[in-house]
């Protein structure tokens, strides 16, 4: 979809394929089988806290995909934890998820409105009390207190329809979604 | 028994319907499983006002006639309202005629009642969007302890055990028991998902004129960008009075605010972490309205003759909103589903719903189903459709498509 500012007449341009996007949704509320979608990561364990985990595919369209390459991630804790600080804790992926997840949804949203990004900037922050996952104190819990996500957007529109980027994409967030809303969790022995 | 319409429903969208087909002398009956009106008699709380200003109440063949046009009716008076326009428009209700059952016959549709069954080329089913409370599937999880009433079986702060109570929904419905539960100095806690914000007046005028005068109401329902998400738009936070029962006065009256219920187990409620943002999106949604009636006031002259534009504050979420309630604790003793209204299509033994559940129409006129109708749904043409206001425009169009196909 090519949008237009009133004001220049340039398209406005975010790298966003709305229209696809809009036509997919169109396609698979018609076929909802299809609009299942499995994602996967697959992890091995190095030595001490260190693991590595890889994507490389998911399901969903009724089909299986591949990514156009195999992606890695070195999962560590840090050296004040006595770990060897072999990649970014666990929870610090999580914020990363969140990050790219609202960002990628900024960006969207901003296509389907019309609105020219010119630079989007995130700093994403969760706080933790380390005493719960230290067992120590069994009335603090294990994950955050807190997440604070401050984003720094310049565009072509004023701070209310910024604001409003922002709202919409925690609403259609699925990483949002997963860390506002109870997931239902299955983890077992094979 | 053979007719060559059946209107479903005896309300203010039944009624005005029988009215639009006696003008276009259509041989119709209405059925009413009780009385006329009788939702608005047995199925209200007794403190319910509409939300509609009396001006908004005009009917096929009568104007809104209450002495005070800014007004708003209690329940029973728009009970009152409707029994009187039956009359007067010598509506054919049959009450105490409960269908049982819609399903097409050799010449049109059969609807089977306790009294036997009609034959009919016309259906139109007139039994509202708001027949059943919806209750998430969560309720079975409640403890024993907590006692659970829905907006149907609610009758005021009085009907309810000693203690607190929690609110699961800020629509309309959810925001008018909280601050009647708060007022009767009940400890509340309301649970707040997506909602609707409006002030009751901007400007010196109640937010309907201004729903007007902007055209909003007149949307149709063929116009509007999404007509899904239209169609699913929560009820206002707004009560039939001038007291405001946003989240601000709500919180002002030491309502607790915490997100969306999420799920219960164990006997612990978990709210959404997403309190802040549906706040933000409501006041941001608001935010665009007023601008919009700002833009309209300018464009047709009146902004001078007008208070000043203002706004209201934004909606203050608590700093750390609380994400879990053990409802074992003792603190609730009660919750009140305000979650939400369904219409009831069970009867309809026919294949015109999709696979949410929701009837398959265009602007009415059910699809793949010649000669079914359905009135008072949510944004049904416009989104006056969801108000008896909307009823004058969605019965004449409804009523000619009607004629018209019985004469293909």
């Amino acid at each position: 979809m090519t949008t237009t500012t009133p004001d220049t007449d340039r398209p406005v341009d975010n790298g966003v394929n709305v229209a696809a996007l809009l036509s997919a949704r169109d396609a698979l509320s018609e076929a909802p089988a299809a609009a299942q979608f499995t994602w996967k990561a697959s992890c091995t364990w190095q030595r001490g806290t260190h693991s590595r985990s890889t994507v490389d595919g998911f399901a969903g369209l009724g089909t299986q995909h591949r990514h156009t390459s195999n992606y890695t991630f070195d999962v560590d804790h840090p050296e004040c934890f006595a770990s060897a600080d072999n990649g970014p804790t666990p929870v610090e992926y999580v914020l990363v998820g969140l990050a790219g997840c609202l960002t990628a949804g900024v960006a969207s949203v901003a296509q389907h409105r019309g609105i020219q990004l010119r630079s989007v900037t995130a700093t994403i922050e969760g706080e933790m009390n380390v005493l719960g996952i230290l067992g120590a104190d069994p009335d603090i819990r294990n994950g955050f207190d807190r997440v604070t996500a401050r984003f720094v957007i310049d565009a072509d529109a004023p701070r209310d329809d910024l604001e409003a980027l922002l709202a919409q994409s925690q609403k259609r967030s699925a990483v949002f979604d997963v860390m506002t809303n109870p997931t239902d969790v299955v983890v077992e022995l094979v | 028994m053979r007719t060559t319409a059946v209107v479903i429903g005896a309300g203010h969208a039944g009624l005005a319907m029988s009215r639009r087909l006696t003008e276009r002398s259509v041989e119709h009956v209405v059925l009413e499983g009780r009385d006329v009106a009788d939702s608005w008699r047995t199925k209200r709380w007794p403190a319910l006002r509409l939300l509609t200003p009396n001006w908004m109440l005009g009917l096929p063949g009568q104007a809104a006639e209450q002495p005070d046009p800014d007004g708003f009716l209690t329940a029973p008076e728009v009970a009152d309202l409707l029994r009187d326009y039956a009359r007067r428009v010598a509506a054919p209700v049959r009450t105490h005629t409960t269908v049982r059952s819609v399903r097409r016959g050799c010449h049109g549709y059969q609807v089977r009642t306790e009294d036997g069954a009609w034959q009919a080329d016309a259906v139109v089913l007139a039994t509202g969007g708001s027949s059943v409370p919806f209750v998430p599937a969560c309720a079975a999880a409640l403890p024993p302890s907590v006692a659970q009433r829905t907006a149907f079986d609610y009758l005021g702060p009085d009907s309810l055990p000693d203690g607190g109570v929690l609110v699961v929904g800020a629509s309309a419905t959810g925001v008018q028991l909280a601050a009647e539960l708060r007022r009767a100095g009940r400890p509340v806690i309301l649970a707040v998902g997506e909602h609707v914000r409006l002030p009751r007046t901007y400007r010196g005028r109640d937010v309907f004129w201004w729903l007007r005068a902007t055209g909003v109401l007149a949307e149709r329902y063929d116009e509007v960008d999404d007509l899904a998400r239209a169609r699913r738009l929560p009820s206002p936070q707004l009560v039939g009075s001038a007291v405001p029962v946003d989240l601000a006065a709500l919180v002002a009256d030491d309502v607790r605010l915490v997100g969306r219920l999420a799920s219960v187990g164990d006997g612990v409620a978990h709210f959404s972490g997403s309190l802040r943002n549906v706040c933000a999106l409501a006041d941001l949604k608001m935010a665009r309205f007023l601008g919009r009636a700002d833009e309209w006031a300018k464009a047709s002259g009146l902004d001078d003759e007008l208070p000043p534009p203002s706004r209201p504050s934004r909606t203050p979420v608590p700093d750390r909103p609380c994400l879990s309630l053990d409802l074992a604790a003792g603190e609730i003793s009660t919750v009140v589903w305000a979650s939400g209204f369904r219409p009831d299509h069970a009867l309809l033994d026919l294949p015109v719903l999709d696979r949410s559940g929701h009837l398959r129409h265009d602007g009415g006129v059910v699809t793949d189903a010649r000669g079914l109708y359905a009135l008072g749904l949510p944004m049904l043409r416009t989104r006056a459709s969801t108000y008896i206001h909307g009823a004058p425009a969605d019965t004449e169009a409804l009523a000619d498509r009607l004629v018209a196909d019985l004469a293909r």
